[in-house]
């Protein structure tokens, strides 16, 4: 028997068990759409692909599974590219469909034609431009198997008009046939002797996280392999919440915005062991003062991130979670007697350094501190809720006064920082977790940029919150604008913005503005009751706060600045 | 430092376009680059010249092997092999100079391909060391054209360039 290819697409798609397609539809994709109408499988219609985009990567964060959306041909593919780049530079799984123009259409400068393949290149996984019926099924299996496998991340699959319309027997296929595609999952057994020999002698040594162990679900392993050893962990922005918090040896992230304690530490260690993390330049602070004293093992399945950007001295490549459990077998063969008394010193000053400058602001009764209200969403949802940011301030006060413990609950752009980004994946993290609370920490230029999936939520009936932290500033640029630039702030003022009350109002959802501290509490908990539409705070916080501590750009993690305590 | 990299790849659609996009994309530099089928038409082999300090062709390789679509990457430069390219050049020739310019192409086994009142064709092949010495010695009379077909390489030995180990590369060193 034979089907058409929509019909082939649609059920490949039920095939990798796929329950939810976040898509916008065009001209060349009706022919899907049309197949889509029968369906059982949810099609949620954002109101512009960009927040279809983000709300299948929210979903897939937050739920671990593959997200899926569609975009017609050239502007609708083209308003996925943002999206596709955050995904790659957080190692999302993501399968992108694009539809095309006909194949015969094809270099001709068609209607709506856009190279996006071409357009896409550098930043995908990899890609496909599906030009023979007979390839679909098998493309659409690679494409999953892509996504998910060795380090996650997001696959184009372009669809000519006339491939999807055309006829093939070829209904579904498991067949992959990815010769050069081979991710190592298991770490070299030496190479993992190796780095406990180095551990075992180590006086200070740290455990270095990052999204990597999120991606494998690596956290149990992680976790059992850290307390068996008393070791302290400190993650990075995407590793947040890969090591429960509190927890007598999390110590904290580190970085630009990361605590004291953490970037010290680092400094201070003479062992680091890296897991599923890159090293990036936010992360590291200046190269040549990084981690001066460390010896250094690092594991992850991508050897492109092995000795890029920091020189380690015990590669290991190998999937977190496989590599933590040869790990834990082999652990007893050494002696952790030996260094045991100088540990516990190393514990305890981290301790110290813990107790010395915790991440703090101080307390107003008469103005809404920004970092007050993160503090009130963490207990009103009792360290529950998935949390969502965008981009800023408020992304960092949000990753430094909530206290994460499970590996889905903190949904970030880390590497791309995607202004935007969080509302529409909060979106996706709610339909993927309908029993959990999902807050959005929003900042007032960010909300902008998506803020037309308001009407998604409603119409799904999205019970997401949105809490901007208005200080109606493009904070996080006013604030190095203030510190490096004298207080000229160019172009970081947004004094101009909408009621945001009346936004609500006018999308359906309900909205409230607070202005006084003791409003905070009451205004959270009496939102929590509201279970099916989305809730959207207007928080009026101190506009000229600033995140501390901050490593400036080219600094070292050792040159943090305070603001005052 | 000047590396030669084999990499073989899956014959599909995009890979060339992949490949130059990694090195332009990362600030790679690309000396040459050339691309032929293999004795198998779903695989091609491409040699890359390209320069860099061990760092960057560590990452190079590394990057090139991460793509979906290749299957072998070898720096060939680490083996024993053999380069080759192949020249095709356009010499001024008149009947006084062209003794001259004969000689010179023998001496240099070239091949003369073409020949007109006023010019001559010259086919060389050879390391790149070979080419530049003719192209010197060539010079004085005036070169009209010079086209270079890149370098291709291929490893000493009973081997494929690209089925070297590190193992064969370590026991070659001793
Ligand atoms: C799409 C995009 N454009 C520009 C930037 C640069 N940028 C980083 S933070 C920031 C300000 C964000 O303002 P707001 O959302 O109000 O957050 P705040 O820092 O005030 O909390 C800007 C413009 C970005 N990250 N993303
Ligand atoms: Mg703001």
């Amino acid at each position: 028997m034979s089907k058409t290819g929509a019909e082939i697409l649609v059920e490949c798609l039920k095939k990798h068990n796929v329950d939810l397609i976040f898509g916008y539809p065009g001209g060349v994709l009706l022919h899907i759409y049309d197949r889509l109408f029968d369906s059982d499988i949810l099609h949620v219609l954002p109101r512009h692909e960009q927040g279809g985009i983000h709300a299948a990567d929210g979903y897939a964060r937050s739920t671990g599974k593959v997200g899926v959306c569609f975009g017609t041909s050239g502007p609708g593919a083209t308003n996925l590219v943002t999206g596709i780049a955050t995904a790659y530079l957080d190692s999302v799984p993501l399968v992108v469909f694009t539809g095309q123009v006909s194949t015969n259409l094809i270099g001709g400068d068609a209607f709506q034609e856009a190279d996006i393949v071409g357009i896409t290149r550098p930043i995908v996984k990899h890609s496909y431009l599906v030009k023979d019926v007979e390839d679909l099924a098998p493309t659409i299996a690679e494409a999953f198997h892509l996504a998910k496998t060795g380090r996650p991340g997001p696959v184009l699959v372009d669809l000519p008009k006339d491939v999807i319309a055309a006829k093939s027997k070829n209904l579904c296929s498991t067949d992959i046939k990815l010769v050069g595609y081979n991710p190592t999952y298991e770490g070299h057994p030496m190479q993992i002797k190796k780095m406990l020999k180095m551990l075992e002698n180590a006086k200070a040594p740290v455990v270095l996280i990052g999204g990597g162990v999120k991606w494998s679900n690596a956290h149990e392993e992680l976790k059992k392999f850290v307390e068996t050893l008393n070791l302290p962990v400190v993650s990075s922005l995407m590793g947040i919440g890969a090591f429960p918090n509190p927890h007598k040896n999390w110590v904290g992230w580190a970085g630009m915005h990361g605590n004291y304690a953490s970037n010290k530490t680092l400094t201070e260690a003479d062992f680091i062991l890296a897991i599923g993390t890159r090293f990036s330049d936010r992360t590291t602070g200046r190269l040549d003062a990084y981690a001066p004293k460390a010896k250094k093992a690092q594991i992850d399945i991508d050897p492109t991130s092995i000795d890029k950007n920091v020189k380690v001295d015990i590669p290991i490549v190998g999937d977190c979670k496989t590599v933590l459990n040869q790990i834990l077998n082999y652990i007893k063969d050494f002696n952790w007697d030996k260094c045991k008394n100088d540990r516990e010193d190393w514990l305890k000053k981290i301790e110290y350094w813990n107790n010395e400058r915790p991440f703090s602001y101080k307390f107003s009764d008469k103005i809404i501190k920004p970092q007050f209200v993160v503090e009130k969403i963490y207990e009103v949802t009792n360290g529950d809720a998935i949390i969502t940011t965008e981009v800023g301030q408020n992304q960092m006060w949000a990753a430094q006064f909530y206290k994460f413990k499970d590996p889905r609950q903190f949904i970030t752009s880390g590497g791309l920082g995607t202004m935007g980004y969080g509302f529409p994946a909060a979106i996706g993290a709610k339909l993927g977790n309908p029993n959990k609370e999902v807050f959005d920490i929003a900042g007032d230029g960010s909300f902008l940029m998506n803020m037309q999936e308001l009407c998604t939520a409603v119409q799904y009936r999205v019970g997401v919150k949105v809490a901007i932290l208005n200080n109606k500033f493009l904070g996080m640029i006013r604030q190095w604008q203030h510190l490096f630039y004298n207080k000229r702030y160019s172009y970081s003022c947004l004094e101009c913005q909408p009621d945001f009350v009346k936004l609500a109002d006018a999308y359906g959802c309900v909205g409230f503005q607070v202005v006084n501290p003791s409003d905070v509490e009451p205004v959270l908990r009496e939102s929590l009751k509201i279970k099916d539409k989305p809730v959207l705070f207007d928080f009026l916080v101190d506009r000229e706060e600033n995140v501390y501590p901050m490593v400036p750009a080219g600094a070292a993690l050792n040159e943090m600045i305070y603001g005052e305590k | 430092m000047r590396h030669i990299i084999s990499v073989l790849v899956e014959n599909k659609f995009g890979v060339l376009a992949r490949i130059a996009g990694l090195f332009s994309g990362r600030g790679y530099n690309i000396e040459s680059l050339s691309v032929n089928a293999t004795e198998n038409e779903d695989i091609s082999i491409m040699t890359i010249v390209t320069r860099g300090d061990d760092h960057i062709i560590e990452q190079i390789i590394k990057q090139l092997r991460k793509l979906v679509n290749t299957i072998k990457v070898r720096d060939v430069t680490q083996v024993d092999h053999i380069e080759r390219e192949l020249a095709l050049l356009k010499v001024h020739a008149t009947q006084r100079t062209r003794p001259d310019i004969l000689s010179i192409i023998e001496t240099f086994r070239g091949k003369v391909v073409d020949i007109t009142k006023e010019s001559l064709v010259v086919e060389i092949t050879g390391d790149q060391n070979k080419l530049n010495a003719i192209i010197n010695v060539l010079e004085p009379y005036g070169i009209i054209e010079i086209i270079k077909s890149g370098t291709i390489a291929i490893a000493r030995g009973n081997k494929s360039t690209t089925d070297f180990t590190k193992q064969d590369i370590k026991s070659q060193e001793e």
